[in-house]
């Protein structure tokens, strides 16, 4: 009677959308979060105010909520057809990339001033100075609260099992309808989170220890 | 911060940014022209997809959406917060098993997500007898995810103090619980309650889970609602509504965090913290990421 062993198709393909989910939405949320900070430090004031709209809006709104407007709502407005799999990376990159925005805002305020000054002395354009002086250096100094958002980006995949998406969070109801112990299903399951939680976390340390800067 | 990335504008950098400024500003309008088009276009401006708002009964129902919501948020939020402050003190002890199943402790419940404790609690112990009410599941799993956020950030305040502090306090002959009681905790807590604040904000988004697990809360309500055929079917709106209270309660808060930050800045009791409290900034922005089961991992400083 082990469960993951009986049903370990469903753990693998379970873990497998998840991972295959949170690798889609992390690789937008990363460029999208990314865009979002050079707008917020733009010297343009209207790019700027748009930044901190998004960022304002979107932090303090529940995932589930994005969940649901992506999933119920979104469809009465005719645009374009998401699946729910679709649904959910947008929503998902939506929620992100605005703590990601965060973070890398934060990394630039971290760049020394002489960088700035000495690239602007140079004669380099603001979007140049920034692609080419400030982000990498910045980039490099956020590496671990970046990989802590994609950590919790991880987590948060879980909602998507409330949303039609069959995936980890999504095993539960399953074992639940062939009447089986979800207690234990439900343990397994968050032994494979931290499992996976402890690996990002490696990669955490060692991003951080080749690419961390002295100063 | 953000003028140290460019001069100040020239004449022609300023044509330039206007001219930048009215077509970014005009993109910008044209995408939001273009969704709410859609919106109206769909029928959701209708005065039908809005008049649920003007019934007594639903509004005292979103009314009492809105506490249950609340006091989903209290309740955790006080367990969470003496949670947090149990395992930040077990962390700190000097007796290395307490310390070790303390950090143990935190860290387990750091790496599971959030909705999957939800979910423990309410279909786990359900399905072996152990029947929890989706409201408990709920404070439940709030306290446990956001107490181990919070111990680390209490741990992260504490050992960000000058060391001598406690090494003045010790030399005056007193108590480590006294050192702890009288004089790390309270520069701690003054230095650390933006961050404290921002966790609460947190913990009132991750409340939305319920959602999830049957709990009737401001989420469940709208989505009631936003299904009603005799009401046109208005998710759309429920939707914005809802969006709106979520916001302006969060909002309320940060507002909080804010103004206590500003206070504590003119305050002569401020103490500058060794590190800035960079590290549990750090800590408090990898947890806020997490409704629904964000934070840092294990491990993760």
């Amino acid at each position: 009677m082990n469960i993951l062993t009986d049903y370990w198709p469903l753990f693998r393909d379970g873990f497998l959308t998840t991972i295959e989910l949170f690798l889609i939405a992390g690789v937008a949320s990363l460029v999208l979060g990314v865009f979002g900070a050079m707008l917020r430090v733009s010297p343009v004031p209207v790019f700027r105010a748009a930044g901190t709209l998004y960022v304002t809006v979107v932090r303090n709104t529940p995932l589930t909520l994005v969940f649901l407007f992506f999933v119920f709502a979104y469809p009465y407005l005719d645009i374009v057809e998401f699946s729910y799999f679709a649904a959910a990376v947008v929503a998902l990159s939506v929620y992100t990339s605005a703590f990601i925005c965060e973070v890398v805002r934060s990394g630039i305020n971290t760049v020394p001033l002489g960088q700035a000054e000495a690239a602007r002395a140079l004669g380099l354009t603001f979007s140049q100075s920034l692609a080419e002086i400030i982000l990498p250096q910045a980039l490099r100094s956020v590496v671990p609260p970046l990989v802590s958002t994609l950590i919790a980006l991880l987590k948060n995949t879980t909602i998507a099992a409330g949303f039609s998406v069959a995936e980890a969070g999504r095993i539960r109801s399953i074992l639940a309808d062939d009447g089986e112990n979800q207690l234990v299903g439900l343990l397994w399951v968050s032994l494979g989170f931290i499992i996976l939680v402890m690996f990002l976390t490696l990669v955490q340390r060692s991003l951080e220890k080749r690419w961390s800067v002295a100063r | 911060m953000s003028n140290i990335l460019f001069d100040a504008p020239g004449p022609r950098a300023r044509v330039r940014h206007r001219m930048l400024a009215v077509l970014g500003g005009l993109a910008l309008l044209a995408f939001v022209a273009f969704v709410v088009w859609r919106f109206y276009d769909s029928g959701q401006f209708t005065a039908r997809k809005w008049e649920w708002l003007q019934y007594k009964q639903v509004q005292e129902d979103l009314i009492s959406a809105i506490l249950a919501t609340l006091r989903a948020f209290a309740l955790g939020a006080v367990l969470a917060l003496v949670f947090g402050a149990v395992f930040a003190a077990g962390r700190l002890s000097e007796h290395k098993p307490v310390r070790m199943v303390s950090a143990f402790i935190v860290e387990l419940f750091r790496a599971i997500p959030l909705l999957i404790l939800m979910f423990l609690f309410y279909f786990g112990f359900g399905s072996i007898g152990l029947d929890v009410s989706p409201y408990l599941a709920v404070v439940l799993g709030l306290m446990l995810y956001n107490g181990s956020v919070l111990a680390e950030v209490f741990r992260a305040g504490i050992l960000a103090l000058p060391k001598g502090q406690s090494e003045a306090a010790y030399a005056l002959g007193m108590r480590k619980t006294q050192v702890m009681v009288l004089i790390l905790l309270p520069q701690a807590l003054r230095s650390m309650m933006p961050t404290i604040i921002s966790q609460l904000v947190v913990l009132l988004k991750d409340t939305a889970l319920g959602f999830l697990i049957t709990y009737d809360e401001l989420l469940k309500y709208a989505q009631y609602i936003g299904g009603q055929g005799a009401f046109g079917r208005p998710f759309v709106p429920t939707a914005i509504v809802v969006a709106a209270i979520y916001i302006g309660m969060c909002l309320l808060l940060t507002w909080l965090a804010t103004y206590l930050q500003k206070r504590e800045r003119r305050s002569k009791k401020h103490i500058d913290l060794e590190d800035g409290g960079a590290k549990a900034k750090q800590i408090q922005l990898a947890g806020e990421a997490g409704a629904g089961g964000g934070g840092a991992g294990i491990g993760a400083n």
